[in-house]
């Protein structure tokens, strides 16, 4: 946030969207309020159960397939 | 890498931050869910482009980032009732006042371009370096750094350039006259 500019040394509050430290650090603290509040909640079951479901074997066989073009790693 | 015990307790491990990240970013915890199971579906299945050693945390947000964006694409943005939606999800009702406070501070981040968004959370909230936040989206370290600095300054505007004089000298003044009333 240092890099934040302010136009002046006494902005008139309210009018130049001057972006002062308390207000940012009210916006942080609402972010990680909203975020946190989810985090909190943990994991809930049905994901828990599907990692446990998806017990992919350690090696799978790789049958069939012979071309080796599995690259894709969610990045599109 | 293969599937290991640990790998996979890892991966369990991110699901309250992905969580978080996904409602973040679609203001819809119905639909947030969907893309943590879709997320968590798409890291089991190309766990082997996983490299042992790297960040999993930003592996798994790369691809919940992107099925988001793909996402978005395909249906554009209906989630009209997100603010309602979303006050669901919490554990804790907060009180009337800052129930509302928090109300405006959504609906202030749901106005902010999608790029300033999710720059925003993952550095704000998520605590990703502008490093692994670039990572995340793809992009350059400066571009994460100018979308959270017009993220921070666009929140700014829509919630406190109006109220403003809250913080300003103000409230003396006014509590003096308001005193004296």
């Amino acid at each position: 946030m240092k890099d934040v500019k302010s136009p002046a040394k006494n902005p008139a509050p309210g009018k130049q969207g001057g972006l002062n430290a308390e207000i940012q650090s009210r916006i942080g603290h609402q972010l990680r309020a909203m975020y946190d509040d989810v985090v909190r909640q943990g994991v809930p079951e049905r994901f828990a159960e599907l990692i446990r479901k998806l017990d992919v074997p350690a090696n799978p066989p790789h049958v069939g397939e012979t071309g080796g073009g599995t690259n894709n790693d969610g990045r599109d | 890498m293969p599937l290991t015990d640990a790998l996979r307790d890892d991966i369990l491990a991110t699901v309250p931050s992905l969580r978080a990240f996904a409602i973040s970013l679609s203001g819809n915890s119905d639909r947030a869910d969907d893309l943590v199971q879709e997320t968590l579906l798409r890291a089991l299945a190309n766990i082997d482009s996983f490299q042992p050693g790297s960040n999993l945390p930003a592996w798994m947000f790369t691809i919940l980032r992107n099925l988001f964006r793909s996402d978005y694409r395909k249906r554009r943005r209906e989630v009209e009732d997100a603010e309602g939606n979303y006050a669901k999800t919490l554990k804790t009702q907060p009180s009337q006042g800052a129930h509302l406070e928090f109300e405006e501070f959504r609906a202030a981040l749901d106005k902010l371009p999608q790029d300033q968004r999710e720059a925003l959370i993952l550095v704000g909230a998520s605590g990703f370096s502008y490093e692994d936040a670039a990572t995340i989206c793809g992009c350059a370290v400066g571009t994460i750094k100018s979308r959270v600095n017009r993220a921070r300054s666009k929140l700014a505007a829509l919630l406190y350039v109006d109220g403003a004089e809250d913080f300003g000298p103000d409230d003396t003044v006014r509590a003096v006259i308001g005193g004296n009333g």
